[in-house]
């Protein structure tokens, strides 16, 4: 069930999205609002199960393997956040209708956003297992973010937005590493269990660390001291989302989890110190800067700011309770109690008081105290919520937050009786505090109300004439005024059906030794805190005096965003350093990027090679060394030495041709005719390919490299060359596997019926290779068609240029020369009877489908050049591009004519046949596969050579 | 042997890589061929150099070179084939539209 209702907003969220356009004369916020109040029923109805005891944990498996579930768990703590998520999303919900013009904004992101917030929040408090609370906990993030960008045009909006995610983000990241802490000491992420073993791990050295790293996450996420500079920014969202996220819901967060923690670190004296310390910090520093703000909503912010850190405070005082037991320990859980009680009534007060802004911002267009004023008689109703809800805030009876502050002062004297952190007289810096910061707080409430409503109203300076709200705008905040005098009437209502079940979670071990019993009622008698009280009203409506008289709210004050300067100094630097880091590597030049590559591979191989065991270098045996050997690597050195020196584009081209040559003929002194032949053959091809396409280009300029780049050049060249030598050498020193070539040898004629064993290889034992070869190719050769075709001129579609009408088509370099047209006559039939001998050879003897089909296509080659393209063409009228695909097909069909006789993808076969005039002949499918790879080079040459030839 | 090819293959490279790194696409091109060719010899080296006779049954040798290597550059060759042809051409395209044949200057935006 917990799953469903975790679900059901983001049901909700998608429907909407998906509702697009349609229905588009209702307000999207209609259909939203049923979501939250159903949810906010069935939470209701959970109360009296979750008052009886526990409701059990609900588990869904996620990935198992690594203890990641999601368990859903409802106790009384994730009761109240549930409750104040559904119940405060609904009228926020309902309010936002009214609030948000159908016409003018976008509202579908926004309740799309909303629904993802309420979703996600809801899945922080159920969930049990710590790596979903930090999915969701992120997710709430970046919903926030979205929706404080919610008016992404204005700029104020994106950097609010960006400050707050950059910053609780921030946080989130401090908590999970945290979180991975806790599952490194007790090896799970579940909070349940983790509580049943925080006795065990409180002495482990991370421990400390896990805890640190935790209230990071809570602290950025609830805006305390000092990382409270995003709430303020923050305030560029929409009302309803202020109201919502950065007062009601989201910024409590990180009370939760301090909460939700509480059984594991409380006892702790850093728990102790950090979290009341840096509450009670927040708390005076909060009220002090909201009495300095002449924006409502930033005012606002900073109250709420200051009151979170006043439950924060109260949280950390409560924990004060581990270090004791029995009675001793239930005195000090005063503080709990005020927590939990303050933490509804500020969700409460706090929730109209924005909505009453909102309200204000409506009518006047401005939220500018300077400007407001004198708004009574034009707006009585709004004027009243917003008299209940300040002095709820201000601590006033009969209002419930004159219950929770009384509470608060009850656990700051408490604290006094702390006997064994420190001298117990420091501990009166406690009520002291507290007392100040309630002035202020009074102070700050009576500013916000009497400013706006009382004192001269200044139509002059409004863009508008406001008047009373509509009834829809004003229904929200009239219920939770209601709601703050029904609770500080009848505070009890809540104190057993939600404070005491959070208390439960929060001090699970003393709940089960004794049960609590919390009753709140008025009066106490003339106690301490109730001469506390009566001081801050009196020193209050002094201060509120003396700032009206010296006319300090109008003052702007300067002081104060030191903090923010060092945020915005920081994301500067951050920005400025990463760029100029990025620039130094990311030169835009494709040789720098080159130079790492090479570079990476010169450290890591020449590098591994070097230091790695097991490497040795070179073989105790070597082929003899003959002259012929010598003479042609020595002339393959200097050709290749020379290119980079040559003067001409002619020169470079034949240079590099020199170089294939020699290596041709290293191979044929090395014993690999098959491979010999078709270097040469490509060589031709190539050469001519290159002097086909440069000879129209401008003569080679003479590259001025400065000597400062030539360097770092040499080095990386020379530097790879070693590292290469040092690899052919370490592959002939001693492998630590057996050689599989021997298998080749042995079963080359048994099992491929050939007896030229690199032909069978080719063809048969690594057909697959050979297939996906011909393929690539062919891929290459129609991009190379397509490329030289498609004329993409920069800013033009593409557009397939038509072919050139027959009389004007450019001519193929064509020869006049005599003896090379009867030579070449001659010399096509020798070649291309050759080609066909060395493909049927080929199974046997040196030669193939490969060598054959380019030997067939330099014939092609002499042909054209002798006679031209068109004569070539005319006398076979072959289209090169089908002569390609009809290849690749007979290579594949002979693949899959395998499955005929129910053997494996191109497995091939061989027999011997009586033919009429050739006698008894070897046939196998090798030969058609073969006959594939023929058609298909032949194709693909001739492809290229004639697409660039025509192009000239 | 050996020890002679490894060096001329160490040779190959340093030339082939510093015809890389230059701004001319046609060096560049020379330089992909000359890597090729260092690769070739490179896989040739590293199986033995003259084990035996050339990988033909019809020889009727007691042992034969490596056919293995021998296959693999043959692949090698034609596919280098193929992609040589593509870099000519993209070559000559790119010099055709924009004028010039030096990578620099059609460099992409500055990051």
């Amino acid at each position: 069930m917990l799953h469903i209702t975790v679900l059901v907003p983001f049901l909700l969220a998608l429907m909407i999205a998906l509702l697009r356009g349609r229905m588009a004369r209702l307000h999207r916020g209609w259909l939203v609002l049923a979501g939250p109040l159903a949810l906010f029923i069935y939470f209701l109805t959970r109360i009296p199960v979750i008052k009886g005891g526990d409701s059990g944990y609900e588990t869904v498996s996620w990935i198992p393997s690594l203890g990641i579930n999601l368990v859903f768990h409802l106790d009384g703590l994730s009761l109240l956040f549930t409750l104040l998520i559904t119940g405060m999303g609904m009228l926020v919900i309902f309010y936002s209708i009214y609030y948000l013009d159908k016409r003018k904004e976008e509202l579908t992101p926004f309740y799309v956003y909303l629904l993802i917030f309420m979703g996600a929040m809801l899945g922080v408090v159920l969930s049990d297992n710590l790596m979903v609370l930090y999915g969701f906990w992120e997710l709430t993030s970046v919903s926030s973010f979205l929706l404080i960008a919610y008016w992404h045009r204005r700029q104020k909006s994106r950097y609010g937005a960006l400050k707050s995610m950059l910053i609780t983000v921030f946080g989130g990241l401090a908590m999970f590493a945290g979180f991975l802490m806790l599952y490194g000491m007790t090896g799970t992420f579940s909070i349940r269990e983790i509580w049943s073993q925080a006795g065990d791990i409180s002495g482990q050295p991370l421990f400390i660390p896990s805890m640190i790293l935790i209230l990071l996450g809570a602290f950025t996420k609830s805006a305390q001291f000092p990382f409270h500079i995003w709430l303020p920014d923050a305030m560029e969202a929409p009302t309803p989302v202020s109201a919502y996220l950065h007062s009601a819901t989201m910024v409590k967060a990180g009370l939760y989890l301090v909460a939700r923690f509480s059984p594991v670190f409380a006892g702790q004296h850093e728990w102790f110190w950090i979290v009341s310390g840096v509450g009670l910090i927040t708390l005076i520093y909060g009220s002090i800067q909201a009495m300095k703000q002449t924006d409502l909503k930033a005012l606002l912010a900073y109250s709420t700011i200051s009151q979170l850190g006043l439950i924060m405070g109260l949280l950390g005082m409560g924990s004060a309770a581990s270090f004791y037991t029995g009675e001793e320990a239930v005195f000090f859980t005063a503080a709990t109690t005020a927590a939990l009680f303050h933490l509804i009534n500020h969700a409460i007060f706090k929730g109209s008081l924005f909505m009453v802004v909102g309200i204000v911002d409506h009518e006047t267009n401005t939220r500018d105290l300077r400007k407001l004023g004198g708004l009574v008689s034009l707006m009585p109703v709004t004027f009243t919520v917003a008299l209940i809800g300040s002095f709820s805030m201000a601590g006033l009876p009969p209002f419930a937050g004159f219950l929770s502050k009384e509470m608060f002062f009850t656990a700051v004297l408490n604290i006094r009786q702390l006997d064994i952190l420190s001298p117990q007289s420091f501990f009166t810096i406690f009520p002291v505090l507290a007392w100040i910061a309630s002035i202020f707080t009074f102070a700050y409430s009576m500013i916000m109300v009497f400013h706006t409503f009382f004192g001269k109203y200044q139509p002059e300076k409004l863009d508008k004439k406001p008047h009373e709200a509509p009834f829809g705008l004003l229904l929200p905040p009239i219920l939770l005024a209601l709601l703050a005098v029904i609770t500080g009437l009848f505070p009890n209502i809540l104190s057993k059906t939600l404070i005491v079940p959070g208390m439960n979670a929060i001090h699970p071990q003393l709940a089960a030794s004794s049960p609590f019993y919390v009753n709140i009622y008025f009066w106490h008698g003339f106690t301490a805190e109730v001469w506390m009280t009566l001081g801050v009203i009196l020193l209050g409506i002094v201060v509120y005096r003396v700032y009206g008289r010296l006319s300090l709210v109008d003052k702007e004050w300067r002081s104060g965003y030191t903090l923010n300067q060092v945020y915005d100094g920081s994301i500067r630097l951050v920005e400025r350093v990463s760029r100029s880091v990025t620039g130094l590597y990311m030169t835009g030049s494709m040789r720098h990027y080159l130079m790492y590559i090479f570079t990476l591979i010169i450290v890591v191989v020449g590098g591994s090679l070097l230091y790695a065991d097991g490497i040795t270098f070179g073989q105790g045996q070597y082929a003899p060394v003959t002259f012929f050997e010598v003479v042609a690597v020595l002339v393959m050195l200097t050709g290749a030495l020379a290119i980079p020196f040559a003067k001409s584009r002619i020169a470079a081209i034949l240079l590099t041709g020199m170089v294939g040559y020699m290596v041709t003929l290293l191979f044929i002194l090395f014993r690999a005719p098959d491979l010999a032949l078709t270097q040469m053959i490509v060589e031709v091809v190539s050469v001519t390919l290159f002097l086909l396409c440069f000879r129209h280009l401008p003569r080679l300029k003479r590259e001025k490299v400065k000597f400062r780049v030539k360097i770092p050049k040499l080095i990386i060249a020379v530097g790879f060359g070693a590292t290469m030598t040092l690899v052919a050498l370490a592959a002939l020193g001693s492998s630590p596997f057996e050689s599989i070539s021997s298998y080749y040898v042995e079963n080359s004629y048994t099992l491929g019926g050939g007896k030229n064993i690199v032909n069978v290889l080719l063809v048969d034992f690594r057909g697959f290779d050979t297939m996906f070869e011909i393929t690539v190719l062919g891929l290459a050769s129609l991009a190379i068609y397509s490329m030289i075709k498609l004329q993409l001129e920069p800013g033009s579609k593409p557009d397939l240029v038509r072919d050139v009408p027959d009389d004007n088509k450019p001519r193929y370099a064509r020869s006049n020369d005599v003896l090379l047209q009867s030579v070449a006559k001659v010399a096509f039939v020798i070649i291309i009877t050759f080609s066909v001998y060395l493909f049927f050879a080929g199974h046997n003897h040196p030669g193939g489908g490969f060598i054959g089909a380019l030997m067939a296509a330099a014939g092609l080659v002499l042909l054209s050049i002798a006679f031209g393209t068109e004569f070539v063409e005319k006398v076979l009228p072959v289209d090169y591009r089908k002569l390609i695909a009809a290849g690749i097909s007979i290579a594949f069909l002979t693949g899959i004519g395998s499955f005929v006789f129910d053997v494996p993808f191109l497995t091939q076969t061989f027999g011997y046949f009586e033919l009429p005039v050739m006698g008894k002949t070897e046939l196998t499918t090798a030969t058609l596969f073969d006959l594939g790879v023929y058609l298909s080079v032949i194709g693909v040459t001739m492809n290229i050579i004639f697409t660039i030839g025509r192009d000239n | 042997m050996e020890i002679l090819i490894a060096l001329a293959i160490g040779v190959l490279f340093t030339v082939g890589v510093y015809l890389v790194l230059s701004k001319s696409l046609l060096r560049i091109l020379l330089g992909t061929t000359l890597l090729t060719h260092g690769v070739h010899l490179l896989l040739l080296t590293m199986a033995g150099l003259k084990t035996g006779a050339s990988p033909l049954l019809g020889e009727k040798a007691d042992s034969y070179v490596d056919p293995l290597p021998q296959a693999l550059i043959l692949t090698s060759i034609v596919i280098s084939f193929g992609v040589s042809a593509f870099f000519i051409v993209l070559a000559y395209r790119a010099y055709r539209s924009a004028g010039m044949d030096d990578v620099e200057g059609s460099k992409g935006e500055r990051p």
